[in-house]
């Protein structure tokens, strides 16, 4: 299998030069469903961060779907995130425009042609079961509506790797079970590869996946 | 409803900088006007001993621009009963040259000055009367009504600044959250200021269109025109081709340099 993330001898850490994670090493293939589990405050998110751009490697060496990170310019990074999906635990949906408005996003960013676009939106609203709802704004819906729609968005632009912080955080656990679903979904219909950091893994995941715990600044794989 | 109220500030404060600055060139066409009134009222007399050519006094004195005999025959008519006509050629002939001095410009009491005692040193000139405390109370009055005009037009500047800067921040808080999400997604800087860049044109162009509107209904209606009439003075309210130009010039580089501003300061944070 393919590696879409990889990374050698990691360290990352904020501008206080506090270490985050220390020297770790670890890969993702592509395709496969991965939780980041770990305490509060270990680095879970901060890992996340490195994986989409809004950190740079301290040392070390991390590349996601063939990019190196390091030292990365806009360009390589705006290209990078157009084959990226983000799942949030605020959704970060735009506020003052429509569901499916928002869920177009991607594909008006990649240059779809707005027919195009349309079709999509409309069958990933479907799929999500939202489809009456894509009028409406992300204020009007219930925060599982919410994350599904986040969820359709990342999906729209048929993205290699979906990223999710705690996609489920905000969620009761009929919602969760929903997103969770559409994650599975994502991996074994579409074979996206999907990295969540949670808590919790979740007991009632189907499918095989792989855990990476972040403990005392260390990435390990938990068997 | 939203979306009203976002644009409805930035228009309102780009409204009041270009209302601010028509007023004030109001004012200074009015004052120009004045000026100019003065200049063409104001006028020094010359009592010369002999003829004085107007041709060597203005190459020698830059700030004349003509010089008009006065006849002497208005005062001699009224003589006319009381005098006999030998006495009369006599008075006549003993009489000096009077001359009206026009100038370029409204002087300041330094150059009043300055030109009597150039005047009064040439052989041929006896006196010169410059009717300097008059002059110098109207130019006392200019100097106060341009003082007062000026701290009034850079007052209101420094509200709308403030004004502006104000609206920036709001800005700042509403469009980051956006641009956030969609370099997330990976769009491109001129893509996720989009928004804001259509935003500041829209609105610039509004606000320099309703002040076309609010200047042409007060020409229309003409009831600024009686008030400058009292005082004398002819201006233009509002020409239409340099006054819209520079409205939609300011208002449009304005909002674009506030977009502009915003892009360059904005910080992705996620």
């Amino acid at each position: 299998m393919d590696k879409v993330i990889s990374a050698q001898d990691l360290t990352l850490s904020y501008n206080n030069n506090e270490t985050i994670i220390n020297q770790s090493n670890f890969s993702i293939n592509s395709g496969e469903f991965v939780f980041i589990t770990g305490a509060s405050g270990s680095g879970k998110s901060t890992l996340l961060k490195s994986l989409y751009g809004a950190l740079e490697p301290k040392q070390g060496e991390l590349i996601v779907g063939g990019v190196k990170m390091n030292n990365i310019n806009n360009k390589k990074l705006n290209f990078l995130r157009r084959h990226i999906g983000i799942v949030f635990q605020d959704y970060k949906l735009i506020k003052e425009w429509t569901v499916e408005k928002n869920v177009m996003l991607p594909l008006i960013i990649s240059g779809y042609a707005k027919d195009v676009s349309e079709v999509q939106v409309q069958k990933l609203l479907t799929h999500v079961k939202l489809n009456h709802q894509l009028g409406k704004y992300p204020l009007e819906l219930s925060g599982g509506e919410q994350q599904r729609v986040a969820m359709a968005r990342a999906l729209a632009h048929n993205p290699i790797i979906i990223l999710a912080d705690e996609p489920t955080g905000n969620l009761d656990d009929y919602s969760a079970q929903v997103i969770w679903n559409l994650l599975e979904g994502a991996c074994t219909q579409l074979k996206t590869t999907i990295v969540v950091v949670t808590h919790h893994i979740p007991e009632t995941m189907k499918i095989d996946y792989k855990h990476l715990h972040i403990e005392y600044g260390s990435i390990y794989e938990v068997s | 409803m939203k979306s009203l109220k976002n644009h409805f500030s930035l228009i309102a404060a780009l409204f009041t900088i270009l209302f601010t600055l028509q007023v004030y060139q109001i004012l200074e066409r009015s004052i120009s006007s004045y000026e100019e009134s003065l200049r063409s009222n104001y006028a020094m007399v010359v009592i010369a001993t002999s003829a004085l050519e107007e041709s060597s006094l203005r190459s020698r004195f830059d700030i004349i621009r003509s010089v008009e005999e006065i006849s002497p025959e208005k005062v001699i008519k009224r003589l006319e009963k009381e005098m006999d006509k030998t006495s009369l050629g006599l008075l006549r002939a003993s009489l000096p040259k009077f001359y009206r001095l026009s100038l370029e410009h409204y002087p300041q009491p330094e150059e009043v000055d300055i030109l009597s005692s150039q005047l009064e040193n040439m052989k041929q000139i006896k006196r010169v009367e410059n009717f300097s405390q008059t002059h110098d109370q109207i130019y006392k009055l200019l100097i106060l009504y341009k003082g007062v005009t000026q701290i009034f037009a850079f007052a209101i500047f420094i509200v709308t600044l403030l004004l502006i800067i104000k609206e920036m921040r709001i800005w700042q808080f509403q469009h980051e959250e956006r641009m956030n999400i969609m370099a997330l997604f990976g769009a491109p800087i001129m893509l996720r200021s989009a928004v804001l860049f259509r935003l500041a044109i829209i609105d610039a162009i509004i606000a320099a269109t309703m002040i076309l509107v609010i200047f042409s209904l007060i020409i229309k209606s003409g009831w600024t025109e009686p008030y400058f009439n009292d005082i004398g003075i002819h201006v233009t309210l509002f020409n239409y081709a340099k006054d819209s130009f520079l409205h939609f010039g300011l208002a449009l580089s304005l909002s674009m340099i506030l977009a502009l501003m915003l892009v360059i300061n904005h910080k992705e944070e996620v």
